[in-house]
């Protein structure tokens, strides 16, 4: 395939009908650390692993609060998720001051899709190189979205974006059937036990590098403190997701 | 020469039409409803004690006895306004968006120091068609000690210990001035604790609804510390 005759911007198809500098941009999704969520019926978890440049440096963040209800986690270019993350908050704050009520999630991550999809339409612009999984909770019920570079956003169960992250992906589909009715704590432990299934055999889960934020119907999001990871990570050696089963 | 009592009104005849066959136009629609009340806070070290009562007016009219004055801005501070109530929710909610966007920018919650003069700013903003709202900030400082502001319409502010604001302000603040500062006060003992303080305030709404009408039927007191806040309504008279 002679990429290079049609991948120089985004207003040149290629005859296999393919936006390649749309594809381009995913691949930078892909390039980012894992980040995951999942849902029962009453709470959302995120959980992500951050990157940290080098020793001298500071652990990136991965998660944002955008509004009481709702948070997202980020995978790719950090500069393109702050751009997002302001435009929703902002977006928030505005309806919440016209409308007194929290910002229905489906409809933002529409506006953030449209707002995507935008930029792979002209010579000039270039796609957003990040992808968020945006958890919110609204009178419709908990949500879990995921959106990319190409504009298009899909409704999940559970899910896991960046570098390796079909191996999340595969510890989901087994389970996925036991989060709808889990507790918040069973809910963690499985989003830590799949970031487990994510990471290089040389690393290992800690309260720096892991990263887990909560949103529930009656819990504003917030992130797990650094005793509470630890807490967790500890119960997560003990942890077996066919122990769920049997308490069923 | 001196003019009898009785004869008064006769040497004083004037050419004047009556008072009653005037009519003044003063029909013409404003744009400003006083919707009344009393607000007050005081401070002490350790805590912020702000109460309001719970009464909505127009003029002689009674529009609810269960409406609040006080909003609380972020964990350490509370904004209490009489005046006009459409712009205390005006004022309110803009104050909520604007620390909302502090906080996402900052990190860290706005200071009570930083909410007194978003607030002086945004009054002045309206100079030249004013907020109708009589406004005291109350909040606990950087060093967790109880601090008042107190604003005009358009937002000129101090520092004080307390504050009164609403239409019972004349009858409150004389109270409180005798109470906590020993103005024309014959034995100098103050109110130690927080307790004794309370009722000084459960007092003073009592003595305002007694006098101005406008003031009743419920008094809503928080009490802001380090550790949380605590709500406590108390009736009031509701004639």
């Amino acid at each position: 395939m002679l990429k290079h005759l049609y991948d120089t911007d985004c207003v040149t198809w290629s005859p296999q009908g393919k936006l390649f500098q749309v594809e381009y941009a995913m691949e930078a999704v892909k390039q980012g650390s894992i980040c995951l969520g999942l849902k029962s019926n009453d709470f959302v978890v995120l959980c992500s692993l951050k990157r940290q440049p080098s020793e001298l440096a500071g652990y990136q963040e991965k998660q944002f609060k955008i509004d009481d209800h709702m948070a997202i986690a980020i995978a790719g270019l950090t500069a393109d998720a702050r751009v997002l993350c302001k435009y929703m908050r902002t977006e928030c704050l505005e309806y919440k001051y016209t409308y007194e009520s929290h910002h229905p999630v489906g409809r933002l991550v529409f506006k953030v899709a449209e707002k995507s999809q935008h930029k792979t339409q002209s010579g000039a612009k270039r796609p957003y190189g990040v992808g968020l999984l945006v958890a919110g909770i609204d009178p419709n019920g908990v949500h879990l979205f995921e959106t990319c570079p190409s504009g298009n956003y899909y409704e999940y169960k559970c899910q896991a974006i960046g570098s390796r992250s079909q191996a999340a992906r595969t510890y989901f589909e087994s389970w996925f059937h036991l989060f709808e009715k889990s507790t918040l704590e069973q809910l963690i432990l499985h989003g830590l036990s799949a970031l487990k299934k994510a990471i290089m055999e040389d690393e290992e889960l800690n309260e720096k590098n892991v990263e887990v934020g909560i949103l529930g119907k009656n819990q504003k999001f917030i992130h797990l403190n650094a005793q509470e990871l630890k807490d967790y990570i500890v119960k997560l050696e003990t942890f077996n997701a066919n122990t769920q089963i049997q308490q069923e | 020469m001196y003019i009898p009592v009785n004869e008064v009104q006769k040497h004083f005849k004037s050419e004047t039409p009556m008072m009653s066959n005037i009519t003044h136009k003063s029909d013409q629609w404003s744009p400003y409803h006083d919707n009344s009340g009393t607000v007050l806070a005081i401070g002490i070290p350790g805590a912020v004690l702000v109460a309001g009562d719970t009464r909505l007016s127009n003029g002689y009219n009674i529009l609810t006895r269960d409406a609040t004055k006080l909003s609380q801005l972020t964990d350490k501070c509370v904004l209490a306004t009489a005046g006009q109530y459409a712009d205390f929710i005006a004022l309110r909610k803009f104050l909520q968006q604007r620390l909302q966007l502090y906080e996402f920018q900052n990190e860290v919650q706005a200071s009570t120091q930083t909410v007194a003069h978003l607030l002086s700013r945004e009054l002045y903003s309206r100079r030249f068609f004013p907020y109708y709202t009589f406004n005291l900030l109350a909040g606990l400082d950087e060093n967790n000690h109880g601090v008042v502001y107190g604003y005009d319409a358009i937002g000129s502010y101090d520092q004080m210990t307390y504050g009164v604001q609403g239409s019972g302000q004349e009858l409150v603040v004389a109270v409180l001035d005798n109470q906590l500062k020993g103005y024309n006060k014959i034995n100098k003992t103050f109110p130690q604790t927080q307790q004794e303080i309370l009722d000084l305030i459960l007092d003073c709404f009592s003595c305002a609804a007694e006098r101005d009408i406008h003031t009743g039927d419920n008094v809503e007191i928080l009490i802001i510390t380090p550790t949380g806040t605590e709500r406590i309504v108390k009736p009031l008279r509701k004639d």
